[in-house]
């Protein structure tokens, strides 16, 4: 069994890694945009957001303040459940003092703050069975700028695949520059309430550029990723081209009679960080 | 259309700087800026109904949205990382802020509403944009934290009372004749998705 205390360095140094430093594709995709953005205002939002993104690195802080809901994706088989939430609340707690991070988790009606990052549920922790030898531990910090902006849509089957559409797009629109664009966005299609927005959010965990293994819904990504970056919304929401960095789809069956879409944002400080740990506990960062 | 002009203000700020400025001029603040969220804004305009006075100087202030992460070093507490929160949640209270008191400037991400732009107007104060996330750029333009009032409610939703230099560059996008940015790139936006949708 995994020692415990090596799940907790893991996700300690993974915390750390996520908040100071963008992965590698999400670096390359801010770069294209810039180079890209042909608003003069929007170039500016990209050029502070490129030059924060170095001084970040260079100073070792947390790339936004923000620091957002630490959320967990572990990747294998045969788990300790108990034992994984355990070292994963403790990774949060010292990375909230050692980064640090800011205490943003509270109670939801007294609005209490926990000072911790931890609390009821949170860190969210999501099981994906796969069957490996190893363990891919990914965390996920998100912040509520773009949360707040996410949506269920419950439309109808008739609608079809232009209903996704206009699901995903209205949402966009509607949050216009609140969620710090180029945003990514991230959608589950079909399955239940539940199952399409945690299909959302595992889609979080796929790097930009990486297109759905099925051609028919990759076409879809590349499409709606188009309309949207022809929105003119731009970056910050003060107009131009690059509203968003990229579209990631997860699908599930769903009733004959329903069409959930679930649309989760994602802003431009799309953090996320991900490690391998193998059975002898020995361990690797994969980006 | 109008120029684009870029200016350096220090704090407390003048009602006739503030009214010159325009939509899409670039601003540089230095000098006093007070953070203020959802529930230190709560606070401030519960105070001044009850009559009582807020702990800082409101007059000519500058209002930021945001919750920094901070730390303490050697007693001191400092600010690690500071970017602007979404002003959108403060939509609704913000019109009695400007009621009450003459904050002169509040800077945020994601633009604010129409009533607020009224209430910018009535007060004789702007609303400037400042790249949302850009957090460590924005902490180093903070040289000390003067003091923090209401810490009861939370790091992030405290008022943090910070000395700033060159604070920026601040979009205007929210300017006191009553112009919004925002409302006229939602126009452009919405009538784009009409057609992008096919209807």
């Amino acid at each position: 069994m995994l020692k415990t205390s090596v799940v907790e360095e893991v996700a300690l140094q993974l915390i750390k890694r996520a908040s100071i430093a963008l992965p590698k594709d999400v670096k390359e995709a801010l770069r294209r945009a810039y180079e890209e953005e042909s608003s003069k205002l929007g170039k500016t939002q990209l050029k502070t957001i490129l030059d924060n993104v170095v001084v970040a690195e260079q100073m070792d802080r947390p790339v936004c303040q923000d620091t957002g809901i630490v959320s967990f994706f572990i990747k294998g088989r045969s788990l300790d459940y108990k034992a994984f939430e355990e070292a994963l609340r403790r990774a949060t707690v010292r990375a909230t003092r050692e980064v640090p991070l800011r205490p943003n988790a509270v109670h939801p009606l007294t609005r209490e703050n926990s000072g911790d990052n931890t609390g009821a549920h949170i860190p969210g922790i999501t099981y994906i069975y796969e069957d490996t030898d190893y363990i891919d531990l990914v965390v996920v910090l998100k912040g509520a700028g773009s949360e707040n902006m996410s949506a269920l849509y419950m439309i109808s089957p008739g609608e079809g695949v232009s209903g996704v559409k206009r699901a995903v797009l209205e949402t966009v629109v509607r949050a216009g520059g609140q969620p710090c664009p180029p945003i990514v966005v991230n959608v589950g299609v079909g399955g239940t309430v539940d199952l399409t927005l945690k299909l959302a959010k595992i889609a979080l965990t796929r790097p930009l550029g990486a297109r759905h293994p099925e051609e028919e819904v990759a076409r879809l990504e590349r499409e709606l990723l188009a309309l949207i970056n022809s929105t003119g919304i731009g970056p910050m929401g003060v107009g131009g081209k690059m509203t968003a960095l990229d579209v990631k789809i997860e699908y599930a069956h769903c009733h004959t009679a329903s069409l959930p879409v679930g649309v989760n944002i994602q802003c431009w400080a799309d953090r996320r960080a991900t490690a391998r740990i193998y059975p002898d506990g020995s361990w690797e960062i994969l980006g | 259309m109008v120029d684009v002009a870029e200016y350096r203000l220090t704090t407390p700020l003048r009602e006739e700087d503030v009214r010159k400025l325009n939509v899409e001029d670039v601003v540089y603040v230095s000098g006093i800026i007070y953070t203020a969220r959802d529930m230190a804004h709560k606070r401030l305009v519960e105070l001044a109904e009850k009559g009582q006075r807020p702990p800082v100087d409101m007059d000519g202030s500058v209002i930021y949205h945001a919750g920094p992460v901070v730390r303490k070093l050697d007693g001191e507490w400092e600010v690690v990382s500071a970017g602007p929160t979404t002003s959108s949640r403060m939509n609704k209270v913000t019109p009695l802020l400007l009621k009450h008191y003459p904050v002169r400037m509040i800077v945020g991400k994601g633009g604010m509403s129409r009533e607020v732009a009224e209430a910018l107007k009535e007060r004789g104060a702007v609303y400037c944009h400042y790249t949302g996330g850009a957090a460590v750029l924005a902490a180093k333009c903070v040289k000390r934290v003067v003091k923090v009032e209401w810490l009861d409610l939370g790091v992030p939703e405290a008022l943090w009372v910070l000395e700033v230099e060159d604070f920026g560059p601040l979009l205007v996008t929210m300017d006191s004749q009553g112009n919004s940015l925002y409302e006229r790139l939602e126009l452009e936006v919405k009538s784009r998705l009409e057609s992008l949708l096919g209807r």
